[in-house]
Formats: structure tokens, C-alpha cells, sequence
């Protein structure tokens, strides 16, 4: 069973984002999503002060198996972005809700976190979609 | 393992093969050497020793069975390699002029009429060296006809979720940007979900049918009319086209460009074991922005020429010209009968090997649908059972004398072995590969950590792929010596 904390909210495409005490939304991607990706190696972050619009390509994560991209969870500005993952990717693997984490945004606005699942809707998600194999 | 160079002593020396000194006094200061040549000291037969040995490790089509899926290791064969070993085109000079050359061009013609004939474009061109140069020309032809007609606005390429790997990335490389299109529970495009991606700025379609999963899509008409009535241009990326050789025509299913892979369909040789051609063919909307040069027949003889809105050179002179005059040969030794065979004969093999791997207990994606030239075991309920993944397995097929299936490709489906035989293989060489997958899946079942830790009798065991990609080192560097 994979780890599927409930502070955060999650995308169909496996990010997830935790709206922080300062109002910023911070992104990564799920614990069944390093799973599935298996060892990360490389990670494509934005551009801080770069504007992303929800459901658009924001950066990308590359494993032994594949290349994906991140998908921004929610539309805003690029407030912070994780550059340790550039030397240790595999913070991706080990911590992926804490220490791996991608990039901030400061939101437009805070309904799309609304849009997004929360941890059981994403757990079942998860579980539909192996059932699909 | 040993390189030539641990075998190495101080003075040794193999000289018979080298030619006498020359004097060196005429040379500038500046261009002689400082440091002795970093040269391994070996004997003239440990050296002969050495490449032979190194020689029986490499695993090729000539050795063993290569079932490495979307990418058509077939035999190549012998008669086309000694038909472009002809001394009249090996010996002649790629600047030697026409009128010397005729012989040769209408070699080139030739190809370039088969390639028509066999996908039903009105034009080809023989210049691109490899599949990823086909693509990204046929898109640049693409993007030169939206911008020739002033529509500017067209940036984006649609690209179905089965379509082949390579297909994103020259969307990218073209300056464009790319729109994913899902694909359904039966492996065939949505055609919902194409209808609401395309729009005025759709500048085309990249695909490839059949599928990156092995799958004819059967809705391809439907789709070349979306994308056209949306003003869009349909892509036809021919990775797969050995499982239609013969029988279907890409122009016939609505595409207006394509690229060949004469290194998987036309048997040349591939990879690391020569280097690539992707002739661009298109339709008459594209045909003037096909790179150039083309040879053209003329009541004087053959004779180069340039498109009219060209989108320019992809090569030096003419492409890969030993390739291009293997796949001729190759042709000509098929002939249009052959030719049908390929695709019957690839499919018969795929369709066989799948349903047989069925039998002995594996899973076939998409079990509903009739297999093309490859099709997809998916390992995920051994993963569950048996902890074990599908590179472990592939790395256990590899101590059976078999190279391993494509891994983890296409990303639709998980644990995934993409698998094609191609249609050169013998009946019992498709069993005996049954064999070692069985036997494999016993061992996943019996001693799970056994399939984990291989290969167990290669020359290399398991190497470290997550350390090599994070700290990639790939330079040897041999001492300096002084004089």
C-alpha cells in the first residue's frame, strides 16, 4: 500500500499539493508515483517567478524506466523551486511528500485546489487503475 | 573484464603490420607529438586474441534471436550487403559528377519509386539519415505549408498515446507544442477526445499505425478526416510499417507525409551495427517542401534536383548510400510478392508467439485484439505474486541466450514486454524463446530471488542503470607517456 497523506490534495496525472501556512500551494508527485516511475535520475523544475497554468507541463521527472512530465496541479506564479533535486533525485524516492518535493506556486486563486482530489478519492483512483491492468 | 591495455608491458611490441618509419625533419616543431602515442604494448597475438574474444561477446541478429520490440531486428541479409559492395559504387567519389554516376542515380531512382509504390506518396526523398531525421523533416514540411499559406497560428501536434515514443520529442524539436490524445480501454484513438483537441491551431497528426501497442487502428479514416477538416496535416511515422508492407498503403489511410525506417523494414543494418536511413515521402500538398537533393529522370539521364520550397539539406550529398542501396537490393530480392509476405509473415509470427505465451500463462495486453508484427505481455500480476519486475525477468532472459524484449514501453501499460520476432525467425526458434519465458516464470514462482539477482552468466552481472544515469561517466582515458 503506498503512503497517501491527507493534508495534501492530488491530480489524476499523480502530483500532489499541500496549501501552505503562507498561502503557497507546494507540489510534488505521490508516493504511488515514485513507485511506479521507479529510480528517478533526473528532475526538470520551472523557472521561479514563471507562470503555470493548471493541467500544463511545468517541469519533468526522469526515471530508469521513463520520462514524465509534471503537470502543474494549480494555475499562479513560481514562488520556490526544490533545487537539491538536482544533485539528489533520489529525495524523489525516498521522501516524496517532504524533502523531494518540486516547486511552490503562489496560487491565482484557491478554488482549483477544490478541483483536486482529496486522499481517499486518490487512493481509490489509485486502486481503479491497477484493477484496469 | 580486461581491456587491451591491462594487458599491456612495458616494450612489448607487435611491429610486423607497421610500415617503416618516414622522416619526420620536414615537419613544423608544432606538429609533432609530445607524448608517445598512448598505444596498449601488446603482442601481435594477445592483440588478435583480444578482438576475437571481445568479437564472440557481442550479441547480434547474426547470433541470437532479437525479439526487442518496435524496432524490427531482422535478418540482413547477405546478398543485399554484397550487391552494395560492388566496386563501381564503393569506389565512387560522393563529388564525382553525374555523368559519371549514372549508374548509381538510377539506383537511387529506383528506390525512390519502390518507396512510392509502396506507400502510396507521389514523392520521396532518400536524404535523412535516420528515423529521428525523417520525423523531424516531415514536420518541418509541415510547419513550411501551414507558414507558406500564411496560417501561422498552427503550433500544435496532436499525438496519440500509442503513437511511437520518438514522435513527442520531434513535435518539440520543430518549435512545437504537443497535445496528447487518450486512447481507449481497446487500444484504439478516442475519438471524442481527438474532436475536442483539435483546432485552429492544430498543425498536424503524428502517429504511427499500426500501434506503438501493436494494434491496427481502425478508426484511421475517422481521423485523417479530423484532423483535415480542421485544417490539420496527418504524420505517418513508419516504425511499424513491417507488419503492412504489401498490404496497406499510408497514403490510402489519409496521411500527407511519412517517414521509412529502411533499417527495420528494408533489412539494413541497425543500431550499432550500421548507421540508419528514414526517406521522407509525402503526398502532392507536401511534395514541394521535401528536402532535397531527389534524383530526377530525364530524357538526358538521371540528374539531381531540388523541390521548389525545399525545406533544405538534411545530409551531406545523398544520405547513407551503402543503406540505400542495401534496401534496394532488398527490395528487388523481395520483389512486390515478397513484399506482402513480410507483413504475413510478421504478423503470423507475432500472433503465434502470443498466443502461445498466453498458453503457458502470461498476459497479453489487449487479449481482445488480433496482434500486428509485435504485441505486449504485461508481467504485472507476477510483480504482485512474486515480487518480481519485468527488467528482472528480462535480466534473467539474457542467461538464456536471448536478447530481452523492449522494457516498460509503451508507458500505457505497466510491467510491459513489447515483443516482435519479425518475420525472419523459424518456428522453432519462436518455440525455444517460449521456452526460456517459461522456465523464467517457474523460476519467478520457485526462486523469485534468483530472477532478481540475474543475469547470473554474462560476462557483466547486474549493472547499476539508477547510478550509471545519475553520474554518468563515459570517458576511458589512457596515461600519458613521455618520450
Amino acid at each position: 500500500m503506498t503512503d497517501t497523506p491527507t493534508d495534501a490534495r492530488y491530480a489524476e496525472t499523480h502530483e500532489w499539493a499541500r496549501l501552505d501556512d503562507d498561502g503557497n500551494v507546494v507540489v510534488g508527485v505521490s508516493d504511488y508515483a515514485q513507485e511506479q516511475l521507479g529510480d528517478v535520475v533526473y528532475v526538470e523544475l520551472p523557472e521561479v517567478d514563471q507562470q503555470v497554468d493548471a493541467g500544463a507541463e511545468a517541469g519533468v521527472v526522469e526515471s530508469v524506466k521513463a520520462a514524465s512530465d509534471i503537470y502543474a496541479p494549480v494555475s499562479g506564479t513560481v514562488v520556490a523551486i526544490n533545487t537539491s533535486l538536482e544533485d539528489a533525485p533520489e529525495l524523489v524516492n525516498q521522501d516524496p511528500y517532504g524533502d523531494g518535493w518540486f516547486f511552490a506556486i503562489a496560487p491565482d486563486s484557491s478554488d482549483e485546489m477544490e478541483d483536486l482530489m482529496d486522499a481517499a478519492e486518490y487512493s481509490e483512483f489509485c486502486e481503479a487503475s491497477e484493477a484496469g491492468e | 573484464m580486461e581491456t587491451i591495455f591491462d594487458l599491456a608491458r612495458a616494450q612489448r611490441r607487435a611491429g610486423a603490420q607497421v610500415p617503416a618509419p618516414e622522416s619526420v625533419e620536414d615537419l613544423p616543431k608544432t606538429a609533432l607529438r609530445e607524448h608517445l602515442p598512448a598505444l596498449p604494448e601488446v603482442s601481435e597475438l594477445q592483440a588478435v586474441r583480444h578482438y576475437t574474444r571481445l568479437s564472440g561477446l557481442n550479441y547480434s541478429i547474426d547470433t541470437q534471436f532479437y525479439p526487442l520490440g518496435s524496432c524490427t531486428m531482422k535478418y540482413n541479409p547477405r546478398g543485399t550487403h554484397r550487391a552494395a559492395s560492388t566496386p563501381g559504387f564503393l569506389d565512387r567519389h560522393p563529388l564525382a559528377p553525374v555523368s559519371v554516376s549514372q549508374g548509381f542515380l538510377a539506383c537511387l531512382h529506383e528506390l525512390q519509386e519502390i518507396l512510392q509504390r509502396a506507400t502510396g506518396m507521389g514523392s520521396v526523398s532518400l536524404t535523412p539519415m535516420a528515423g529521428a531525421q525523417g520525423e523531424f523533416a516531415g514536420v518541418a514540411m509541415i510547419r513550411s505549408y501551414h507558414a507558406a499559406r500564411g496560417d501561422t497560428g498552427r503550433n500544435e501536434i496532436l499525438v496519440p498515446a500509442t503513437a511511437h515514443g520518438t514522435n513527442p520529442a520531434t513535435a518539440s524539436m520543430c518549435g512545437c507544442i504537443v497535445r496528447e490524445v487518450a486512447v481507449g480501454p481497446d487500444g484504439d484513438v478516442e475519438i471524442e477526445a481527438l474532436k475536442a483537441a483539435v483546432g485552429p491551431a492544430t498543425a498536424g497528426l503524428m502517429t504511427t499505425n499500426p500501434s506503438t501497442c501493436g494494434l491496427f487502428e481502425r478508426r484511421i479514416e475517422e481521423i485523417a478526416a479530423i484532423v483535415h477538416d480542421a485544417g490539420g496535416l496527418l504524420y505517418y511515422d513508419g516504425a511499424n510499417l513491417n507488419a503492412v508492407l504489401g498490404k496497406v498503403k499510408p497514403a490510402d489511410m489519409g496521411f500527407d507525409v511519412l517517414h521509412l525506417n529502411l533499417h527495420k523494414t528494408f533489412a539494413t543494418p541497425h543500431g550499432g551495427g550500421g548507421p540508419g536511413a528514414g526517406p521522407v515521402g509525402a503526398g502532392e500538398l507536401l511534395a514541394p517542401y521535401l528536402p532535397g537533393p531527389i534524383v530526377e529522370k530525364t530524357a538526358e539521364g538521371y540528374r539531381w534536383t531540388e523541390p521548389p520550397h525545399s525545406i533544405g539539406r538534411l545530409s551531406a550529398f545523398m544520405g547513407n548510400a551503402g543503406i540505400l542501396l542495401r534496401a534496394l537490393a532488398y527490395a528487388l530480392m523481395l520483389g512486390s510478392e515478397g513484399m506482402q509476405r513480410v507483413g504475413e509473415f510478421a504478423t503470423l509470427n507475432a500472433n503465434y508467439l502470443a498466443a502461445r505465451l498466453g498458453q503457458e500463462g502470461f498476459d497479453i495486453a489487449y487479449p481482445n485484439r488480433r496482434a500486428c508484427h509485435e504485441f505486449i505481455v504485461t508481467l504485472a500480476a507476477q510483480k504482485r505474486r512474486f515480487g518480481v519486475s519485468a527488467m528482472d525477468f528480462a535480466k534473467r532472459l539474457l542467461d538464456y541466450g536471448v536478447h530481452a524484449p523492449t522494457t516498460y514501453f509503451p508507458l500505457l501499460v505497466p510491467e510491459c514486454f513489447l515483443i516482435e520476432p519479425t518475420e525472419t525467425e523459424s518456428k522453432e526458434e519462436i518455440d525455444a524463446f517460449v521456452d526460456a519465458m517459461a522456465n523464467v516464470l517457474a523460476e519467478a514462482e520457485s526462486n523469485p530471488e534468483l530472477v532478481k539477482s540475474a543475469p547470473h552468466d554474462l560476462p557483466a552481472k547486474r549493472l547499476d542503470d539508477v547510478e550509471a544515469a545519475r553520474r554518468l561517466d563515459l570517458r576511458w582515458q589512457a596515461r600519458k607517456r613521455s618520450l
